[in-house]
């Protein structure tokens, strides 16, 4: 831990004050188009903030560049607006630094898989302790309406006249396939769901990836509609839930099993029973099986898993950097710049 | 190891000499005179090192793309270049020699591994026949010493494979120049001891070799007599031997140190600024975090989001990665954060030159960013001066709240000399002062804390880290309200930003040296002005013509963004103002649009330093063109021990007036 961290975790011997979403809202006016899916997230973290029993000084809101991007102003914490795709970089150094910190990253598709595709795969990896919140809309907002790196193919948009031509990312699968330590997912229609899982996020130590739909109410309206909309919610999102079995629809009539070729499919709970149905284990050490849940869905049209997909432990990086430097102070001593000049061959001329 | 004493023969005074190790990529040339070097420091020489190596870590071996070279200036008094052309050239295979040949000047000593000259080297050297033999080598001494076979044969009974055994003829070398040139191998001895600890073979035979090398020079009779290069008179006080690229990871801890900041390096590995990585890797002790990053963006990016967090980022590459940061150079200078880029400068552009020294980077550095998005600039001159230039680059950095990019070069980097170390007291001590407290307050009557609201005489915004409740605030790279920091696309706001970050990079040159100008009796005509590694060269070239009677004035400049105050009125003094610098005339530009002074550029891009003789010709080239010379006319004086004069070279670079 560094001295400022120190002096910093010195000066909060102090109880955490109790606060209010309104504490958590900057003085600034947000500037999202009206109807925006980002609205309600950003809502979503306000009011959270005040029952995660965290400090407003202590947290940190980072961001590249999109329409997501302009979040952190909109919090009243320490916030800094990046420059685009290379919000998980500058994360990194200060996570690693200061380890009294929260620090969260958000994102969008462009941002996060497009221009920042490296950084990102690279922090999960590295289990820096971040939390990543990807607003998926999969189109490109800001700059008024091309396809983005999570667009279905054959998309029409302003850049592809005649359809994109290109598969698009599954962030899930990314996420999972990069040896992030907790994958979830969730959507900009459900405050609760949304609160849940960012608490969740919040909580694991290392780096937390989550991927929320988002709507574009103006360059891609509807994108999710299929599956968030209330009317088909019950029968189109696939609840994860730790250690219960997977299953879906008013009743509980759909459910997942694994092939025996490994992979996973829907089926009738009915026709297979419930004793069937795959039990959902988000701390299973092996990506395999939540990569194949990743893939249930083609798209956002199909019935589609949300929550947590995977939340292991692994060693955080920031700590085992501090722990590496405090180790080497332990036996060598605090380092003596003097010694360090002499530490060569050196010789005297008198 | 008393049967290596160096006092039983009979020897002749030198009083500078420049060694040239030569041979493959695997023949342990670095090696042999990184030691040959060691021991000429501990003796009391003043020396400077130039190592000259392929970019291929094994090109094949024998040919040409594949020799390693080491070169080293030793001398009983001051020397700024690792010399002009060797005395002494070691060439352990044909093709050493052959790429090294043109730079020997006539009466030059050749010592030749004659063991591998046999057919298929020479071959691959590009010899038809053997240069030994064919009398195309009689301007030269040559020695022909069979270095492979009696390396292979001394280990022979300690149980070493032949194979291996060859492998330590590097020893042999250095053991029979260390005889030569009289230096003491016993620190070698004992290094060899500490390196080869746990490899007893190897330890063997290194040092069988070491011995063998040295019994042979006093044996063989081949030599008329050994050499003696006597102690420099060097200001008293402690003294190491150092890289630039170590002073400079030594400067970044000082830097740490003396600002209590944290030091955090984020980088990715390039040549030739790893080395500085490597060295701050180990150093923990003193609360170092080394990061090496995805990519180059990465690195200075976590450097930024260190800084950030109030720690001192650091980034270190070279050209190429200068390129990757420019985006995040301007986010830093946007969010006026201290940030040092390290830029070892290689010859470019792209790829170019990875392993070969050039100073191109310098309008790069004054002008890589999209935006008005100034920034200072500081050069070190010399390996050793790569420690305070470092130190004074953070210190711009923290005190002005900006990122700053030092220029190094490849030379300076891999280069050594003798380095009289500070006194740890004397060194800057830097001051991050941390905003603590709210600084204004707003029309409601609250106390806020205004993140962009500058400090009167420095210009400088407050630093807050986070963590302190009350000044929580957000910075970005958009556009900021002048004070309070809120996002702001006005136009006359913009105007006024853009001024202000300007005039705070402006008004740095408050707060440095005057020009460092030499003009012992003020009465020269003729400036040369360089900045970064060309000091030594420049500073030789101006001794050689001053000894021909010439009144030649020298200024170094350190900081080149700001320049010093006084450098207008200094250039103005001047009939003729010379320029040289290792790429296309950069310097000179700036100079001539700055001060409006009819600058002449002097420039070489070929890989390697200038030489003094070069130096020396162009300056007499133009004093010969404009009669700028108070003592023209004056038969030349004899020329003092200084850097010899090793006759002047017909490549001497170009001198171009525009």
């Amino acid at each position: 831990m560094t001295d400022l961290a120190h002096a910093r975790a010195e000066d909060h011997a102090v109880p955490v004050p109790l606060t209010t979403r309104k504490d958590w809202s900057s003085d600034q006016e947000v500037r999202w188009c009206p109807g925006c899916g980002d609205y309600s997230i950003l809502a979503a973290v306000q009011m959270l903030m005040p029952e995660l029993g965290v400090r407003r000084e202590s947290t940190v809101f980072l961001s590249g560049i999109g329409c997501a991007a302009r979040f952190p102003y909109y919090m009243n914490t320490y916030g800094l607006h990046s420059i685009h795709g290379r919000a998980p970089a500058i994360a990194t150094g200060l996570a690693a630094t200061r380890p009294d910190l929260d620090v969260w990253v958000v994102t969008g598709d462009g941002d996060a898989l497009s221009i920042g595709g490296n950084h990102l795969i690279h922090a999960l990896r590295r289990n820096i302790n971040i939390t990543i919140l990807l607003f998926n809309n999969q189109i490109y907002g800001l700059t008024k309406g091309q396809y983005s790196p999570t667009s279905e193919v054959h998309k029409v948009t302003k850049s592809t006249p005649f359809g994109s031509l290109e598969q698009p990312f599954n962030p899930m699968s990314l996420a999972l396939g990069a040896e992030a330590t907790f994958v979830a997912r969730t959507h900009d229609m459900d405050r609760k769901h949304m609160m849940e899982v960012f608490r969740r996020a919040h909580a694991h130590q290392g780096a937390s990836f989550v991927e929320i739909y988002q709507n574009c109410n103006v360059f891609n309206d509807g994108a999710f509609e299929a599956i968030t909309g209330k009317d088909h919610r019950a029968d189109m999102l696939i609840p994860l839930v730790q250690g219960e079995p997977i299953r879906f629809g008013a009743e509980g009539q759909h459910g997942v099993v694994m092939r025996t070729d490994g992979t996973v499919e829907i089926v009738d709970t009915a026709t297979v029973g419930e004793s069937a149905l795959l039990v959902h284990d988000e701390h299973r050490d092996n990506p395999g099986l939540a990569f194949q849940l990743s893939h249930l869905a083609a798209g956002p049209t199909e019935p589609t898993p949300i929550g947590v997909f995977r939340d292991v432990d692994r060693p955080e990086y920031g700590t085992e950097m501090n722990r590496q430097v405090d180790h080497v102070i332990e036996r060598r001593g605090t380092g003596d710049l003097r010694a360090l000049l002499r530490s060569g061959s050196s010789w005297t001329v008198s | 190891m008393s049967d290596t004493s160096i006092d039983q023969h009979p020897s002749q005074l030198l009083d500078r000499v420049v060694i040239r190790f030569a041979g493959d990529s695997g023949d342990g040339m670095q090696l042999a005179g990184d030691r040959f070097t060691t021991s000429s420091a501990i003796l009391g020489n003043d020396l400077a090192t130039f190592p000259d190596f392929p970019a291929e870590i094994r090109a094949p071996a024998g040919t040409l793309a594949g020799v390693s070279a080491f070169q080293v200036h030793i001398s009983d008094h001051n020397i700024s270049t690792p010399g002009d052309a060797p005395n002494v050239l070691v060439a352990m295979n044909p093709a050493a020699l052959r790429a090294n040949l043109g730079t020997l000047p006539p009466g030059a000593t050749i010592i030749v591994n004659v063991d591998a000259f046999e057919e298929r080297n020479l071959a691959k050297a590009g010899y038809e026949v053997s240069p030994l033999g064919d009398g195309s080598l009689s301007a030269y001494t040559v020695y022909e010493v069979p270095m492979t076979s009696i390396t292979t044969e001394v280990s022979k009974d300690a149980g070493v494979k032949p194979r291996d055994a060859e492998r330590s003829k590097n020893f042999f070398a250095l053991g029979l120049i260390s005889w030569l040139y009289t230096r003491p191998v016993e620190a070698t001895v004992s290094w060899i001891n500490e390196r080869y600890a746990d490899k007893p073979l190897v330890r063997e035979a290194n040092q069988r070799a070491l011995k063998a090398g040295f019994h042979f020079g006093e044996t063989a009779e081949l030599f008329e007599s050994a050499y003696e290069v006597r102690p420099a008179e060097l200001p008293p006080g402690e003294y190491v031997n150092i890289t630039g690229n170590t002073a400079t990871a030594w400067g970044l801890i000082a830097a740490s140190v003396r600002s209590g900041l944290p030091l955090f390096l984020g980088t990715y590995p390039i040549t030739p600024a790893s080395d500085i990585l490597h060295e701050l890797s180990k150093h923990k002790e003193f609360g170092v975090r080394t990061f090496q990053a995805e990519d180059e963006i990465a690195g200075i990016g976590a450097a930024l989001g260190a800084s950030f967090g109030g720690a001192l980022g650091v980034t270190t590459t070279s050209g190429p990665g200068v390129d990757l940061k420019a985006e995040m150079i301007g986010l830093a200078i946007n969010l006026e954060l201290p940030l040092l880029i390290v830029d070892v400068q290689r010859g470019g552009p792209s790829t170019g030159l990875p392993t070969k020294t050039e100073q191109a980077d310098l309008l790069h550095a004054m002008y890589g960013r999209h935006g008005e998005a100034p920034l200072p600039i500081v050069a070190p001159k010399t390996p050793s001066h790569c420690f305070a230039a470092t130190v004074e680059a953070v210190r711009l950095a923290v005190t002005y709240r900006t990122p700053v990019i030092l220029l190094s070069d490849g030379y300076l980097a891999n280069g050594t000399e003798p380095w009289r170390l500070p006194d740890v007291e004397d060194l800057p001590v830097i001051d991050p002062g941390f905003a603590t407290s709210t600084n204004h307050v707003d029309r409601e009557g609250h106390e806020v804390f205004w993140p962009y609201l500058r400090d009167e005489d420095t210009l400088a915004r407050p630093w807050a880290p986070p963590g302190v409740a009350g000044l929580e605030h957000r910075i970005g790279g958009l556009e900021k309200e002048d004070g309070s920091g809120n996002v702001n696309y006005d136009g006359l706001n913009h105007e006024r930003m853009t001024r202000l970050r300007a005039a705070k990079i402006a008004g740095i040159a408050r707060d440095i040296p005057l020009t460092e100008l030499d003009d012992p009796d003020g009465a020269a005509d003729l400036l040369v002005i360089g900045w970064g590694s060309t000091y030594g060269a420049i500073a030789a070239g101006v001794q050689r013509t001053r000894a021909r009677g010439h009144k030649v004035a020298q200024a170094h400049l350190t900081h080149l963004n700001p320049f010093p105050a006084d450098l207008g009125d200094v250039l103005v003094r001047y009939r003729k103002v010379l320029v040289p610098e290792v790429n296309l005339g950069q310097l000179s530009r700036l100079l001539r649009a700055e001060y409006l002074v009819d600058a002449v550029s002097f420039t070489q891009v070929k890989g390697v330093p200038f030489r003094a003789a070069a130096m020396e010709a162009a300056i007499l080239e133009l004093i010969n063109a404009s009669g700028a010379d108070a003592a023209a006319g004056e038969p030349p004086g004899p020329l003092p021990p200084t850097e010899l004069a090793d006759g002047l070279l017909p490549d001497h670079g170009k001198v171009s007036q525009r």
